[in-house]
């Protein structure tokens, strides 16, 4: 079993997780070229070692997170709030500011 | 090497057996080869086998990091069928199926292969709607596939569970040419077919780096020593992204999954067809192995992983779904359970394709699928490198599909590589 250390509400196994896949993918703009969509869509650099990735505590907070974990020992390095804006709540939170 | 027949076995037993020779050699690397193939799994070795016999390429090495049959052409639920929907894998499959019913005589190895009908239930109208259409579908490119009411599964297969399942059976789609047979033997018949060919099978040689010159791969480092190389074919499932990254070519449409399988301690007969499950978000398959265990899997474990162990909470999915559908397995130990690493592809399709590097060829992307397409796989793959052009029963199995909008999304689940199992 993997622990995910999720910022908001601690230490859960995984399984109340669900994989989202590669967080490095950038979108391109709506009216980009065809590569750059089929690229961002199909193509993966498939790392085999620590990668960037995305997760959705489903079973919890439902907010979506990024975890840097190595694909072979599946060892976690990093857990963060997906979106700027939750990881400022959390910033400030930490901080004694207003929740 | 001795040719394998009623008589060698009475010839043998003079001497109690032991005078056989080994299946194949040890040999060390030569410095150059017509075709070199990396990954001396399943398909590997299929490729190496029909290059040699149907095309009379000679002078061919297979190379493989570890030893044969310790990736996944030794964590399998040997499962094999045909019974597959959209254009260009049904015919390919089913070329697979045919191969397969002819391969222990053709290999001179029992593969015991074993016909015992693959028999998938279905649990509503629609269900059973989506299997008619897909087994008639089938028929168009001659395989087999039947309906089977809820009277005729209950007399072939008496203990599933019909009486109060989550999900009533109301039948099951079935193909009776489908089926299972031994991996490892598999392995080693076309490993012995293929050293018996001339072709040299390299074991714990590791590639580690790839040498281009002029569009062109020029040689190969290993773990072992600097191989040439004429013509390259890449046939190594799992870390087919790993290997493609050597070549500077960029990424593949790939990510890489592990799956786990399962046996229980050997019962006496007690299922005599491969079963399939799969309703609500569950999936599993069943058989009995000719030792008497139950061998099952279900769903990968859902995140990306290179890891070749898995993870509890798949155990106890697989364990749900097993008693949820014959619940006499409940009091059943588990003996052992093991997992490999998938190309889980952007539509749970393969790939046997020419690359942008001329001489190098790609066998990718087996998602789930992989033992059962060994046979074809290789027999197409081979075809490919030897004439340098995709059969046509092969040509969508390429790279470009997706940039051209011809997926072959068996599921239809879109481009995200967990969903295709």
């Amino acid at each position: 079993m993997i622990r995910i250390n999720c910022p908001f509400c601690g230490e859960r196994d995984h399984s109340e997780f669900g994989y989202g896949g590669d967080a490095s993918i950038k979108y391109p703009a709506l009216d980009a070229s065809i590569d750059e969509w089929h690229d961002a869509i199909f193509l993966r650099e498939n790392i085999c070692g620590m990668q960037s990735e995305t997760w959705h505590h489903t079973s919890g907070c439902r907010m979506w997170l990024i975890v840097e974990r190595d694909t072979m020992t599946h060892e976690i390095k990093s857990v963060r709030p997906a979106h700027d804006g939750n990881a400022a709540v959390l910033a400030a939170e930490s901080a004694g500011g207003n929740s | 090497m001795t040719r394998f027949s009623a008589w060698a076995v009475f010839k043998a037993g003079l001497s109690g057996q032991k005078n056989w020779d080994r299946q194949w050699r040890d040999p060390e690397p030569k410095k150059e080869y017509d075709v070199v193939i990396v990954g001396a799994g399943l398909h590997g070795l299929a490729t190496a086998y029909y290059l040699a016999k149907n095309h009379a390429v000679g002078n061919i090495a297979v190379l493989d990091k570890g030893w044969l049959g310790g990736g996944n052409a030794g964590r399998n639920t040997t499962i094999v069928r045909s019974n597959y929907m959209m254009p260009g894998n049904r015919q390919f499959y089913e070329h697979s199926l045919r191969l397969w019913e002819e391969l222990s005589h053709d290999l001179n190895y029992n593969v015991m292969f074993s016909q015992r009908y693959h028999v998938s239930l279905f649990h509503s109208p629609a269900a059973r709607d989506n299997a008619a259409r897909r087994y008639n579908t089938m028929r168009l490119t001659d395989s087999d596939g039947e309906l089977w009411d809820l009277e005729t599964l209950k007399a072939e297969i008496p203990h599933l569970n019909y009486d109060n399942a989550r999900f009533p059976i109301i039948g099951a789609a079935v193909q009776k040419r489908a089926g299972s047979a031994r991996h490892d033997a598999v392995t080693w018949g076309y490993a012995r077919g293929a050293d018996s060919l001339g072709v040299d099978i390299i074991q714990n040689c590791e590639v580690t780096g790839v040498t281009r010159e002029d569009g062109k791969v020029a040689s190969l480092q290993t773990t072992r020593s600097t191989i040439g190389a004429k013509k390259v074919g890449f046939a190594v499932a799992g870390n087919s992204s790993r290997l493609w990254q050597m070549t500077g070519l960029g990424r593949l449409p790939i990510e890489t999954h592990k799956l786990q399988a399962f046996v229980s301690e050997p019962l006496k007969p007690l299922l005599d067809h491969v079963v399939v499950f799969g309703v609500g978000g569950t999936h599993f398959y069943i058989s009995q192995s000719d030792k008497g265990g139950m061998v099952f899997g279900g769903d990968l474990d859902w995140y990306k992983s290179y890891a070749q162990r898995g993870n509890l909470p798949i155990v106890q999915d697989v364990a749900e779904c097993a008693t949820a559908i014959m619940p006499c397995l409940g009091r059943v130990r588990l003996l052992r359970h093991w997992s490999g690493v998938m190309d889980m592809s952007m539509d749970g399709s393969s790939f046997i394709c020419k690359t942008p590097l001329e001489n190098l060829y790609l066998n990718a992307g087996w998602n789930y699928g992989g033992f059962k397409a060994g046979p074809g796989s290789g027999w197409y793959f081979a075809d490919l490198i030897a004439n340098d052009r995709p059969d046509p029963v092969i040509e969508r199995m390429n790279l470009d599909r997706f940039r051209r909008g011809v997926i072959i999304d068996e599921r239809g689940a879109g481009p995200d590589p967990k969903l295709h199992g």
